[in-house]
């Protein structure tokens, strides 16, 4: 006998929700996952009216969802947003080029204005040659450091008063277990925040609409919805430690489904005893982006780079960032450490 | 081009590998016995002194235990407690350095039952613990676990604590305990003997049924924690003691800090995992041993050949992916063996962290379970309410729906009415608007996040203790009350017990 979806009671059941375990028709699976979407959206106040909000889009599943859910949302109840999508070019031959071709379908598809941003004309580097220089080990550390502050600046020149990024709730969780293996208790605190303040000049506000949603019912909805996404792991190795933590979550959800939501609930809870000290936000010397140091993450990856001293940003150097500043030549003991290591 | 190393020394100075035939490393006379952690070797006589050092850092630190006052130990028979169990033992006697000066007790809950040993296999696992309590010379007590279904109500209470503890009140109770003859008061203590309680096969049966309703090993584990805690507290308070030991090492607390996260328990992390836990109020349970690893405690049972019994818990012999509780104990130890400063990097975040959000604390709603402050406030966007969201929209809208929590319209109301004012009225349960009727709110609104889950997880809550449904009972007609006297109330006062 065909089991008969659990919230309208007449048609067939499709599929069983990642999240709650409920049997569900396809019609009524996209109305939860829709609908939750627009209750965090409204119980957040992520955005207001006549705002210009950009999407970041990789072309990958998440971001693909995000698009068209944005779009739909926007036009069923009228939040009177402006969108556009965002992406940014790592200039990783094989992998980016590809799904960037798929951001280009989307811009067809939705009728959304695209704006691509590239490493190349931001840093001068693309991620193939920052890898020939690195290696593959640390290399994710240059392109999550360079893409943070890329959107930033794709953002500013598209003048968007807001950027949404597609991190779903399993991105999320995974967050919250790898700064506590790391011990990142200012990081902890705050990566369960579904929007990040205003936290300055330069910087532009992002949210994440689907903080909320499962990645199954995400991979659910884009093949139900039959969109078309890229979906490719990215040739570069993936970060050893953070695979760790994705595979206990998984193993997690597999005992008990709701884990994701719990640990998101535990982040969400902490609370930091008084007296421990955090970073204090300042702003980068060289470009005047936000940073805990004299100099920003990117600009010391960069400085990093450019001299062929790829670990100078590798680790903690801090003491390095006034030699840095005022041009001056490092001690060959210094270089000798911070150069890659050849075998 | 030819360097090797990328350290600052020298490309010659090549780091030498921790190996077993090196010289101690404090000492640098004798040879070393053990390398703790790499490259930490000691010799025998270095590393009992480390150990015996670090206990009494950990409690001379955190001024916790008065002079004089009356704590009781854990012990479950494990390596951890029992080595806590020889370190008091160490600094109570008369030729140690530097004397603890408090009246030790010793409390070991036997949980046969729970697991289904049978009655001689309890018996004889009590005997054995009996001889090592005996020759500590402690008074001891022997507490079958199925006693916790005899527990009186006020156990999950938070019992009104001693007062906040003055800046000076450590140093002046010091002092008084020196003037006052301190140093027969330990030895005066008579070491009685109870006969070890008898306990009823029908007990024993309502106790697994109890833990047989859960149908998730996860839940049954965080039950049996519960009435653990429940019963080790009320022995305290009825054998009047103030102050309870409990042996968690800090291997334990990184895998308890990560399953709580797992489970939802964030809010309590703190009480949970951090060295002293006043959410009982007057009885405060201590966790001296938290600084030391499984591996230390392992290295020096057996040297100073500290005696440990074993008994089994609910999740021997199961597989890895039996409970999150088990899932993650085999993950923290098998990253710890790639990268050994896991444990110690998990086990300091606990240090940073503080109990509940302050507004919480103040003198709101306990859970009845856990008894630690209620973090289930639907607000505006939260995980909590998320997953009701969830729920409620892939469910038929029927009347009788349980909602764990009474839940606030959403503040975003005057948002939701510009924006989507028309879409809320059309779409069926598309807006948790819907004023929810009168009725009585389920036991799951007394409880935290975390303890839902398991009550979810039972296939009954009839079968709970007496104590804890009588408790409930009491609580939800005071809430009900308190909604009808409502309108007349001046402020929203904090309901007091």
């Amino acid at each position: 006998m065909p089991v008969l979806c659990s919230s309208c009671d007449d048609k067939r059941a499709v599929l069983k929700r990642p999240k709650t375990g409920h049997s569900l028709c396809k019609a009524c699976f996209f109305r939860a996952f829709e609908e939750e979407v627009h209750q965090t959206i409204l119980a957040a106040n992520l955005f207001k009216h006549g705002e210009i909000v950009g999407i970041a889009a990789s072309g990958g599943k998440d971001s693909t969802v995000l698009a068209h859910v944005m779009k739909l949302l926007n036009e069923r109840y009228n939040y009177g947003l402006e969108l556009m999508l965002l992406s940014v070019d790592e200039g990783i031959s094989g992998y980016r080029d590809d799904s960037l071709e798929t951001v280009k379908r989307n811009q067809q598809q939705y009728e959304l204005p695209l704006k691509i941003v590239s490493y190349e004309e931001l840093y001068g580097w693309t991620m193939d040659a920052i890898v020939k220089q690195v290696g593959l080990k640390n290399n994710c550390t240059f392109c999550g450091v360079f893409r943070r502050q890329a959107l930033d600046r794709g953002a500013l020149m598209l003048r968007v008063d807001k950027i949404c990024t597609g991190h779903n709730a399993d991105d999320v969780a995974e967050t919250v277990l790898m700064n506590i293996l790391r011990g990142d208790i200012a990081r902890l605190r705050r990566c369960t925040a579904i929007s990040t303040s205003s936290e300055g000049e330069g910087v532009v506000p992002r949210c994440k609409p689907l903080k909320y949603a499962y990645e199954k019912e995400i991979v659910l909805y884009a093949y139900f919805k039959k969109l078309d996404y890229f979906s490719t792991e990215c040739i570069y190795s993936p970060n050893a430690y953070r695979g760790h933590a994705r595979t206990f979550l998984k193993d997690l959800e597999s005992v008990r489904p709701s884990s994701i939501m719990d640990i998101i609930h535990s982040g969400e809870n902490l609370s930091v005893r008084e007296g421990v000290k955090m970073p204090v936000q300042g702003t980068c010397n060289r470009c005047g982006y936000i940073s805990s140091q004299t100099l920003c993450k990117s600009c010391v990856l960069l400085e990093g780079l450019n001299r062929g001293l790829p670990k100078l940003g590798i680790g903690k150097h801090h003491r390095l960032h006034d030699k840095i500043l005022t041009q001056q030549p490092l001690t060959e003991k210094e270089e000798r450490k911070l150069k890659s290591v050849n075998f | 081009m030819c360097q090797v190393e990328e350290e600052y020394h020298g490309p010659l100075q090549r780091e030498e590998l921790p190996s077993v035939s090196k010289q101690c490393m404090k000492c640098k006379e004798a040879g070393a016995a053990v390398v703790i952690r790499a490259g930490d070797a000691y010799c025998r006589g270095c590393f009992k002194e480390y150990f015996i050092h670090k206990f009494r850092a950990m409690l001379g630190k955190n001024r916790l235990i008065f002079p004089g006052e009356k704590v009781l130990l854990a012990v479950s028979g494990g390596p951890s407690s029992c080595s806590m169990l020889s370190q008091v033992q160490e600094g109570l006697s008369q030729n140690a350095h530097k004397k603890l000066r408090f009246l030790p007790g010793i409390v070991y809950i036997d949980e046969g039952g729970a697991v289904g040993q049978s009655v001689e296999d309890r018996r004889r696992t009590v005997d054995q613990l009996q001889a090592v309590f005996r020759a500590t010379g402690f008074p001891f007590l022997v507490v079958p676990l199925e006693q916790v279904l005899d527990l009186p109500s006020s156990v999950v209470l938070s019992a009104p604590g001693a007062p906040e503890w003055k800046a000076g009140a450590y140093k002046a109770a010091v002092d008084h305990f020196l003037l006052s003859d301190g140093s027969s008061g330990v030895t005066a203590q008579q070491q009685q003997e109870t006969p070890p309680l008898e306990v009823q096969e029908a007990h024993t049966h309502s106790l697994q049924r109890l833990l047989g309703s859960a149908r998730t090993l996860t839940a049954r584990e965080e039950l049996l924690n519960t009435l653990r805690q429940h019963l080790l507290v009320h022995t305290a308070r009825s054998a009047g003691y103030s102050k309870v030991m409990l042996g968690d090492s800090c291997t334990r607390l990184a895998v308890k800090l990560l399953s709580s996260i797992s489970l939802g328990r964030g809010a309590q992390l703190a009480h949970d995992t951090g060295f002293s836990d006043s959410r009982y109020g007057d009885i405060i349970l201590v966790r001296p041993m938290r600084d030391y690893s499984a591996k230390e405690i392992a290295y020096y049972n057996r040297m100073f050949s500290v005696p440990s019994v074993f008994t089994a818990g609910l999740e021997t012999k199961t597989a890895d992916k039996s409970s999150i509780q088990r899932l993650t104990e085999s993950f923290v130890t098998k990253l710890q063996a790639d990268f050994p400063s896991t444990v110690s990097t998990i086990y300091r975040t606990s240090e940073k962290l503080q109990s509940c959000k302050s507004l919480a604390s103040a003198g709101g709603d306990r859970c009845l379970l856990c008894v630690c402050a209620l973090d289930t406030a639907a607000e505006n966007a939260s995980a909590f309410s998320a997953t009701l969201i969830s729920e409620q929209l892939s469910q038929t809208q029927s009347p009788e729906q349980s909602r764990p929590a009474p839940e606030a319209p959403p503040p975003a109301s005057q948002c939701c009415s510009a924006v989507g004012g028309e879409a809320c009225g059309n779409r069926g349960g598309g807006c948790c608007s819907s004023a929810e009727a009168s009725e009585p709110p389920p036991l799951r609104s007394l409880l935290c996040y975390s303890c839902q889950l398991t009550i979810k997880d039972l296939s009954s809550e009839e079968v709970l203790p007496h104590y804890i449904l009588s408790e409930a009972q009491r609580r939800l007609r005071r809430s009900q009350l308190r909604e009808e006297i409502r309108d007349f109330l001046l402020e929203d006062e904090a309901d007091e017990g």
